[in-house]
């Protein structure tokens, strides 16, 4: 009789590495994530093409000019007022339609004006809270 | 003489560790869904200021268009002219429709480039667009 015990082949995988290579790979994902979202201001174009007709009385022209300067609704406006005008109108325009209509904004700015001034003005447009804008495109 | 043998009950010094790699799995896990890796290098731009600035929350959905101050244009790693924009993002369209286009202009670039850049994109019917902006504080 054979009693001989058969040598056990090892059944089991090493897994004591296994919380090494997991902290390898942490450490990698750690390094290389960004936590910083990526942020801005948003805006929906409108389709290409259309062309709708807006009586002049809904709408709130704002122009920037080459040097930055700033005309709201025909007046020469510094920077720091342009909310408060926006919000003004806002309001006027809520007055005579009723809360639910919102007045549009029309934001033009010259084509050799520097995108900081036209982004400083839409920023502005933004915090009065207005819903309605529409970005004007200059002529070239 | 037999008094003070007893057995001191061995106190265990060792932290237990076998929850350490299931902890260490979860954040790996954590780590891998929140990462998105940065795609190009773009350009270097000095971004504009801004207060309304908020958040992207879909970041696998933006595609970033660079315009520095010499006017240059740069998409994917790409420097192109303004003509080739609207193929570009037109095709980028049809492959994801949710596509969010950033524009990371630099605030001393002419505003007649990012005007055209708009009209591009609106021909390339991509209407969602973001002006990317540094928040102010």
């Amino acid at each position: 009789m054979n009693l001989k015990k058969h040598a056990k082949p090892n059944a089991e995988i090493p897994t004591s590495s296994l919380a090494d290579i997991v902290f390898l790979l942490l450490i990698f994902f750690l390094v290389t994530t960004s936590m910083n979202p990526a942020k801005g201001i948003g805006m929906t174009l409108p389709p290409p093409g259309e062309q709708v007709e807006i009586r002049q009385e809904n709408v709130l022209n704002i122009f920037v000019n080459p040097e930055g300067a700033i005309l709201v609704a025909g007046e020469i406006t510094d920077l720091r007022d342009v909310r408060q005008k926006v919000y003004e109108a806002r309001m006027e325009f809520k007055r005579r339609r009723g809360e639910d209509d919102e007045i549009i904004v029309s934001l033009l700015a010259h084509t050799e004006a520097e995108y900081k001034h036209m982004i400083d003005v839409l920023d502005e447009i933004k915090q009065a809270e207005a819903t309605k804008i529409s970005i004007a495109t200059p002529h070239f | 003489m037999a008094v003070g043998f007893k057995q001191k009950s061995k106190l265990s010094s060792e932290i237990p560790n076998s929850s350490l790699a299931d902890i260490v799995f979860l954040l790996l896990i954590f780590f891998m869904t929140v990462t998105v890796f940065k795609e190009y290098q773009g350009l270097r731009v000095q971004l504009p200021m801004a207060k309304a600035t908020q958040k992207i929350e879909a970041r696998r959905d933006i595609s970033y268009i660079w315009l520095d101050r010499e006017n240059r244009l740069n998409i994917d790693d790409v420097l192109l002219s303004m003509p080739e924009v609207r193929p570009i993002m037109a095709e980028k369209m049809r492959e994801n429709p949710a596509l969010i286009v950033s524009i990371r202009a630099d605030e001393r670039a002419k505003y007649g480039n990012v005007a055209l850049l708009m009209e591009a994109l609106k021909e390339a019917n991509a209407l969602r667009i973001n002006f990317a902006t540094i928040s102010e504080s």
